[in-house]
């Protein structure tokens, strides 16, 4: 009987220490019944995508509140596209300005997620972006 | 498929992390991909890591891993983690221990959930350590869901067995009681600058003593495979200190599991071993095989009405068996 379910790589990267928002989300997918690499915090662009390199992760979400999200997205874009994983969904979250958020769409974030985000958007976001949620009866 | 088995034989990372995920996934893929596999397995060096939850299992193979990559090995890691019963969702966080492994194009980190599995591994964790075995690997070293007294799957997985105790687990008792501490080829006491260290590892020692001869895993689980070693040499299971967040011990455990490596092929043991593993393999497939056969053959409508008379009482579970079982037999003769 095959068992196929979302690995979402959650990941810190950046210099700030807030990890509460990465361990709600974390936590929330996992009730949602998908499988969630926690990576930790002060990670390195090139520790995030070796991480999704070796974890076939389905997902990336990178949760960012230092200010440095341009220049760490940049970086984990330019990773992906090195290791021909540019069909590996990134998602963000924490303090995005508005101004940034067309940037980073440009650059390949295909969601962004601020403060008070609802996290049934998240993980419906999630669901969708692979491939679907599963039917119901088949979690287990 | 044989693009990709050919990849993941040359060491291809994302050639081994897709073939992983199938493995994981199917068993349909699993077959066919052990079925090519299999010829190149049985060169690495299988090493279980296990222990009570917050013992350290991460931290040690963090910093044993980093160890052993100064001899110029390469280190496959499987990292399980339990899967939520209620929601199917697991959060593999054994990655966060082993952030000083990273960088290393010489080790390969896997998180996999147990996905229901009760025996400290996941039931696709046997394959995944042939792919990483096939793929080159010299180490592959597995670290089990955190385990209480009972998650001893790994001892039939693992060439070596590492039990990781931390100090002011429980008393003297605990140490004599069956499970866990019986399938350890080597004892650690990690956290050993901790208050009660010593305890720990005088109980262990003690523990060790009043089982046979200096103490010796008990092999020959299959009574039929135990043969006592050619040369009887035994295994005298060593009880080590560590101090892991510091990478203290970690040179003296790196050579012991490099000793019991040469005790295995020396005593016979290795190949004692190797057919134990391969019989519970065989058989854990065998019972996955006549579960899915029986469950195929009867139908659902048949097993629903059994089993709501038994919730009611009016059948009792044996007389139920009975009655499935019959079902299944006349299905194969007619």
């Amino acid at each position: 009987m095959d068992q196929t379910k979302p690995r979402i790589l959650i990941a810190k990267p950046g210099l700030d220490g807030h990890d509460r928002g990465a361990k709600v989300v974390a936590r929330a997918l996992r009730d949602a019944g998908m499988e969630v690499i926690y990576t930790g915090l002060r990670q390195t662009p090139e520790m995030v995508v070796e991480a999704a390199l070796q974890e076939d992760a389905d997902a990336i979400g990178l949760s960012i509140l230092s200010g440095a999200h341009m220049p760490l997205v940049q970086r984990i874009v330019e990773l992906l596209a090195a290791n021909q994983m540019t069909d590996v969904p990134l998602f963000l979250g924490g303090i995005i300005p508005n101004e940034d958020v067309p940037v980073l769409k440009a650059l390949g974030v295909t969601g962004i997620f601020g403060p008070g985000a609802s996290m049934d958007d998240i993980i419906a976001f999630i669901w969708d972006a692979v491939g679907g949620a599963p039917l119901a009866g088949d979690v287990a | 498929m044989n693009e990709l088995l050919e990849q993941v034989r040359q060491g291809q990372i994302r050639a081994i992390a897709r073939l992983i995920t199938q493995v994981e996934n199917s068993p349909t893929a699993a077959e066919q991909a052990i079925q090519a596999l299999y010829p190149h397995t049985g060169q690495a060096h299988v090493v279980g890591v296990t222990g009570s939850p917050g013992a350290g299992k991460s931290t040690v193979v963090n910093a044993l891993v980093k160890t052993l990559r100064q001899q110029d090995v390469r280190v496959g890691i499987i990292a399980v983690d339990p899967t939520s019963p209620f929601t199917g969702g697991a959060l593999l966080g054994d990655r966060v221990r082993m952030r000083d492994l990273s960088g290393d194009p010489g080790v390969y980190i896997r998180s996999m959930a147990s996905r229901g599995s009760l025996g400290g591994l996941a039931r696709a964790t046997a394959s995944v350590i042939k792919v990483l075995d096939a793929a080159g690997f010299d180490y592959v070293l597995v670290e089990t869901v955190g385990a209480g007294q009972a998650e001893v799957d790994i001892a039939n997985a693992a060439h070596t067995t590492i039990v990781i105790e931390a100090p002011g687990m429980g008393d003297e008792i605990q140490s004599i009681k069956a499970g866990i501490l019986e399938i350890a080829d080597i004892l650690v006491v990690n956290k050993a600058d901790r208050p009660g260290a010593d305890r720990t590892v005088r109980s262990l020692k003690m523990m060790l003593h009043l089982g046979p001869v200096g103490g010796t895993r008990q092999s020959g689980r299959i009574s039929s495979l135990a043969t006592t070693s050619p040369n009887g040499a035994a295994w005298n299971i060593p009880v080590l200190e560590t101090v892991a967040t510091e990478e203290k011990g970690m040179g003296a455990l790196a050579e012991m599991l490099a000793q019991h490596m040469a005790h295995l092929r020396q005593s016979g043991d290795w190949l004692k071993r190797e057919k134990e593993r391969s019989w519970r393999e065989v058989e854990g497939l065998l019972q996955q095989r006549f579960m899915a056969q029986f469950q195929a053959s009867v139908p659902l409508e048949l097993r629903d009405g059994l089993l709501t008379a038994v919730a009611e009482r009016k059948v009792d579970p044996y007389t139920a068996v009975h009655q499935l079982l019959e079902k299944t037999e006349s299905k194969r003769k007619g």
